[in-house]
C-alpha cells in the first residue's frame, strides 16, 4: 500500500498537465471543503485525476502560544482546536498534565468528564452526520441534528455559561460543577435522542438508496492504508479495526461503563467505505447515549465532592515529559508536554492531531474519484481545519 | 385569443368597426399580459410555499419577522434583488452573460402560450401544442450553457455542461412518456388532449390502461423533474459540489432572473402534468366544475399544478443528490427503456381499445386514490405519533 504513495500523485507542474485537464482550486471558500481547506484538483471532465490538499489557512501557532502561557492558560487555546468538540481536546490536555504531575481527581469529578466528553462526542458526530448527509444533497436531517445538538449546547451554557468554547476541564478538576438538576434534564434530552432523532436519522438519511448508492462505494480505504496512515477513531473504525482507547487504555473510569465499539461492516460495499465510516458515527451516538445513561445514574449514586479539591494552587509540574492520549470524537488526540521544571509554562506542547492524519490519506482516497465524490469523501473523513492547522 | 374578440367587442361596442390589426394586437396583449404578471409574479408564492414547507419539515419556523406569518419576506427578497448591484467579474463576456438569463426566463415563460386554463381560456390553440412546449421548454439549456461559458468560472462551467447533458438526457423519455398521451388523444392540441379527458376522474388520462399510464406518469414526472434541476436531479446547481453551478457568478437582478426562471419551470412542468394525464381543467366530477355562472377550470388546474409543485419540494427537502453517472443511469438505462415499452405497448393498445380498457372505468382510479388514502392516511398517523412521543417526552 505504501508503495501506491508516489510523489508524482500530489506534485506536479501545470506545463505538464494534458490539454484535456483542468486544474480546479477546490476551497479554500467553498461550501462542502468543511472550514478553509483548499484542494487543487486535475480533473478530466468529471473525473478527478489527482488532488492535492492545501492547509494552513488557519494556522494560530498553538503549540507556540502554549510555550508562552502557563499550564491552565492553554486550555482555552486547546478549545480552539477542534472547535467543534471543544470538551474533548480540554481533557486530553488536563489528564495529560493531571498524569505528569501525579495528581488523581476524584471519582465524581470523574464521571462529570465522561458526560461532558460523551455528549460533546453527541453533539461532533452531529454535526458530522448532519454535515455529511448536507454535502451528499440532503438538507432536512442536518437540521434535526443541529436541533439536537442545540439541546446539548444548552446543557453546556447551564452547566458553565459557554455555549462553544467551554475552558471546562481543569488541571485537577472542572470549572464548574453540575447544576442543580442536570441529571432530569441531560435524561429528558437522551429519552428524545434515542426516541426521535436517532430512529429519524437511521430511516430518513442513512438508510436512503440514494444516499448508499453515492456513499458506498467510494474512498474505500482497506485496513493496510488505514493503519499504515495512523487513521484513528471512527475514520480506523470504518475500516473494520476495532481500535478504540475508551476501551484499549481506559481513562475517566471508562472501564466502568458498558458500551459497544461501532464498527463498519461493509452493508451496502466494501469495507471501509464512505458509507462505512459516517455509519460508525452515527451508531457511536447511540452507544454515547447508553454510556451517558450510565453516568447519569452513577453521578447520582456518587458522593459529591468539591470540584476544584485537587485543583492545584500553582501548577508547576517538575522536570518531565508526558505523551497522554484520549479518544476525542475524531480520533486519537494526543499531548505531548515537556516540562522543565524551572517555570509555570509549559517547555514543549506538541499535539497529535486526528484529523492531520485523516486528511493525509486523502489524496490517495481522492484519485479517480468524481467531482461528487471528493465532497463524499471530505465528509466522511470528518476534518475540522482548526485541529489540522492548529 | 377568439375569446378575448369576443369579450372586447361585447364590452366596447365601438370595437367591432376598428380596423383588424387594433383587435389583432389587443386580442394578442391582453392574454400576455395577463399570463406575464401571474408567471412573473407566481414565484413570489412558490418561494414563500417553498420555505415554509421546508421549515416544517425541518422543525423550524421559516420566515416570520416580515409581515404576518412572514408572508411579505419574499416580496422583500424579490425588491432586494432589484436593487441589488449586478456584479460583471472580470473576464466575464458580458453580451453573453447578459443574454443567457434572459433566454433562460423566455425559455421558461414561453410554454404558458399554450397552457389552458379553461374551455376558451387559452392564449392561443396551437395544433402542435405539446411539440412546442417541449421545444421551447428545453431552449433554457441554450440559456444555461451561455450563462456557464460566459461566466469565466471553472464550477459555472461545470454546471453548465452538466445541465446540458442532464437536459439533453431527460428529455427523450419525457418526450416519449408525452407520446403515450398523444396517441390516445389522437391530436398534439392541448385543447383537444383535456377535452378527451372530459367526464370526471375516471376519464383522466392517469388512469387509463391501468397501470401504464400511472407508468407514463411518474417517468413524465421523473424526466420533468430532472429537467427543472430539482432535486434529486439538481446536480447543475448543486450547493455542495459546485457552490451555486451555472449561476456562480450572477448577483442582483440577473440571479433573481434564474431564480424566477426555476420557479416557473417548475409551474410548466406541474401544470403540463396535469393537463397531459390529470384532466387539466376538469374537475374530479363533472358537477364541480362550475358555481354557476363562474367556471372553475383555471381553479382546478391550478389546484392540480400547486399539488405537484408542493411534491416536488416535498421530494427536495426529503431525498438527497445524485451523482453525475448515476443520474445518466436513471435517464439511459431505466426510465428511456421504460418509455419506449410503454409507447409501443400503448400505441398497440389505442388500436384495440382506443378509449382504455374497458375495465379502466372501474379499476384505475380506486386503486389509486385507496393507494393515495394509504398515503395520507400513513402521513395522518406519523405526525399524530409524534405529537403524541413529543407528549410524552416532554410530559
Amino acid at each position: 500500500m505504501a508503495s501506491e504513495h508516489r510523489a508524482a500523485d500530489y506534485a506536479w507542474d501545470v506545463g505538464e498537465i494534458d490539454t484535456d485537464e483542468m486544474i480546479l482550486n477546490m476551497g479554500p471558500q467553498h461550501p462542502a471543503t468543511h472550514g478553509v481547506l483548499r484542494i487543487e484538483l486535475r480533473t478530466d471532465g468529471e473525473v478527478v485525476k489527482a488532488a492535492r490538499p492545501h492547509i494552513g489557512y488557519l494556522h494560530r501557532c498553538f503549540e507556540k502560544h502554549a510555550e508562552n502561557v502557563d499550564y491552565p492558560g492553554v486550555i482555552p487555546y486547546t478549545d480552539r482546536m477542534d472547535y467543534v468538540a471543544s470538551m474533548g481536546n480540554s481533557l486530553g490536555y488536563a489528564l495529560a498534565v493531571e498524569k505528569l504531575m501525579g495528581i488523581e481527581v476524584s471519582p465524581y469529578v470523574q464521571i462529570i468528564r465522561v458526560i461532558v466528553a460523551e455528549l460533546q462526542r453527541i453533539a461532533s458526530h452531529c454535526v458530522a452526520v448532519g454535515t455529511y448527509g448536507m454535502d451528499i444533497g440532503a438538507f432536512t436531517p442536518f437540521l434535526h441534528l443541529l436541533r439536537d445538538r442545540e439541546k446539548i449546547l444548552d446543557l453546556f451554557e447551564w452547566t458553565c455559561g459557554a455555549r462553544l468554547l467551554y475552558n471546562y476541564n481543569w488541571v485537577g478538576g472542572v470549572s464548574h460543577d453540575l447544576p442543580e438538576g442536570f441529571p432530569r434534564a441531560c435524561r429528558d434530552f437522551l429519552r428524545e435522542f434515542d426516541a426521535i432523532t436517532f430512529p429519524e436519522l437511521m430511516e430518513l438519511l442513512i438508510g436512503n438508496k440514494i444516499f448508499v448508492k453515492r456513499t458506498a462505494n467510494i474512498g474505500v480505504c482497506p485496513v493496510p492504508l488505514a493503519v499504515s496512515f495512523d487513521l484513528t477513531g471512527p475514520n480506523l473504525r470504518g475500516s473494520g479495526v476495532p481500535r478504540d482507547l475508551r476501551k484499549d487504555a481506559p481513562y475517566c473510569g471508562y472501564q466502568n461503563y458498558d458500551f459497544a465499539v461501532c464498527l463498519g461492516k461493509g452493508d451496502y460495499g466494501p469495507t471501509g467505505s464512505c458509507f462505512d465510516r459516517n455509519l460508525v458515527r452515527a451508531r457511536e451516538m447511540a452507544e454515547s447515549s447508553k454510556i451517558l445513561h450510565q453516568a447519569v445514574e452513577a453521578l447520582e449514586k456518587t458522593e459529591k465532592t468539591d470540584v476544584h479539591e485537587k485543583v492545584p494552587k500553582r501548577v508547576k509540574p517538575a522536570a518531565g515529559e508526558i505523551y497522554f492520549r484520549t479518544e476525542a470524537p475524531r480520533g486519537q488526540l494526543g499531548y505531548y508536554i515537556v516540562a522543565d521544571g524551572t517555570g509555570v509554562n509549559p517547555y514543549r506542547v506538541k499535539v497529535k492531531s486526528p484529523c492531520f492524519t485523516a486528511m493525509s490519506v486523502f489524496h490517495i482516497l481522492a484519485r479517480g474519484m468524481m467531482i461528487a465524490d471528493i465532497i463524499a469523501l471530505i465528509g466522511s473523513l470528518d476534518i475540522v481545519l482548526g485541529e489540522i492547522d492548529r | 385569443m377568439e375569446f378575448t374578440y369576443g369579450l372586447l367587442t361585447g364590452l366596447i361596442p365601438g370595437l367591432a368597426g376598428a380596423p383588424s390589426w387594433v383587435l389583432v394586437a389587443l386580442g394578442g396583449l391582453i392574454p400576455a399580459f395577463i399570463t406575464f404578471n401571474f408567471v412573473g409574479l407566481g414565484p413570489i408564492i412558490y418561494v414563500y410555499a417553498e420555505r415554509k414547507i421546508s421549515a416544517f419539515m425541518q422543525d423550524r419556523l421559516g420566515p416570520m419577522r416580515v409581515g404576518p406569518y412572514g408572508l411579505l419576506q419574499t416580496i422583500a427578497d424579490a425588491i432586494k434583488l432589484l436593487f441589488k448591484e449586478a456584479i460583471f467579474p472580470a473576464g466575464v463576456d458580458k453580451l453573453l452573460f447578459l443574454v443567457a438569463p434572459i433566454i433562460v426566463v423566455t425559455g421558461s415563460f414561453l410554454p404558458f402560450v399554450v397552457i389552458p386554463w379553461g374551455a376558451r381560456l387559452q392564449a392561443v390553440d396551437l395544433n402542435v401544442g405539446v411539440f412546442y412546449v417541449s421545444a421551447v421548454s428545453s431552449l433554457a439549456t441554450v440559456g444555461l450553457i451561455m450563462a456557464g461559458w460566459a461566466s469565466d468560472n471553472k464550477y459555472a462551467l461545470f454546471g453548465a455542461m452538466r445541465s446540458a447533458a442532464q437536459i439533453v438526457s431527460y428529455e427523450i423519455p419525457s418526450v416519449m412518456a408525452l407520446l403515450t398521451v398523444v396517441m390516445m388523444a389522437g391530436s398534439l392540441s392541448l385543447q383537444d388532449i383535456v377535452r378527451g379527458q372530459a367526464g370526471g376522474l375516471q376519464n383522466w388520462y392517469l388512469f387509463r390502461y391501468f397501470p401504464l399510464m400511472p407508468i407514463a406518469f411518474l417517468t413524465f414526472f421523473t424526466a420533468g423533474l430532472a429537467e427543472c434541476n430539482r432535486t434529486p436531479f439538481d446536480i447543475p446547481e448543486a450547493e455542495s459540489e459546485l457552490v451555486a453551478g451555472f449561476h456562480t457568478e450572477y448577483s442582483g437582478f440577473f440571479f433573481a432572473m434564474f431564480f424566477l426562471a426555476e420557479y416557473t419551470e417548475m409551474f410548466v412542468i406541474s401544470s403540463v402534468a396535469s393537463v397531459l394525464f390529470l384532466g387539466g381543467f376538469h374537475a374530479p366530477h363533472p358537477s364541480l366544475q362550475a358555481i354557476g355562472a363562474l367556471g372553475l377550470g383555471w381553479f382546478w388546474l391550478l389546484l392540480k399544478a400547486w399539488f405537484l409543485i408542493f411534491v416536488m419540494m416535498w421530494l427536495r427537502w426529503t431525498l438527497p443528490r445524485l451523482r453525475v453517472d448515476q443520474l445518466m443511469h436513471v435517464a439511459w438505462k431505466v426510465l428511456l427503456p421504460i418509455s419506449f415499452v410503454l409507447v409501443v405497448v400503448v400505441g398497440g393498445l389505442v388500436l384495440k381499445w382506443p378509449a382504455g380498457f374497458p375495465w379502466d372505468r372501474w379499476v384505475g382510479w380506486p386503486i389509486t386514490l385507496v393507494l393515495m388514502g394509504f398515503l395520507i392516511v400513513g402521513m395522518i398517523r406519523a405526525i399524530s405519533w409524534s405529537r403524541r412521543r413529543t407528549e410524552e417526552l416532554l410530559a
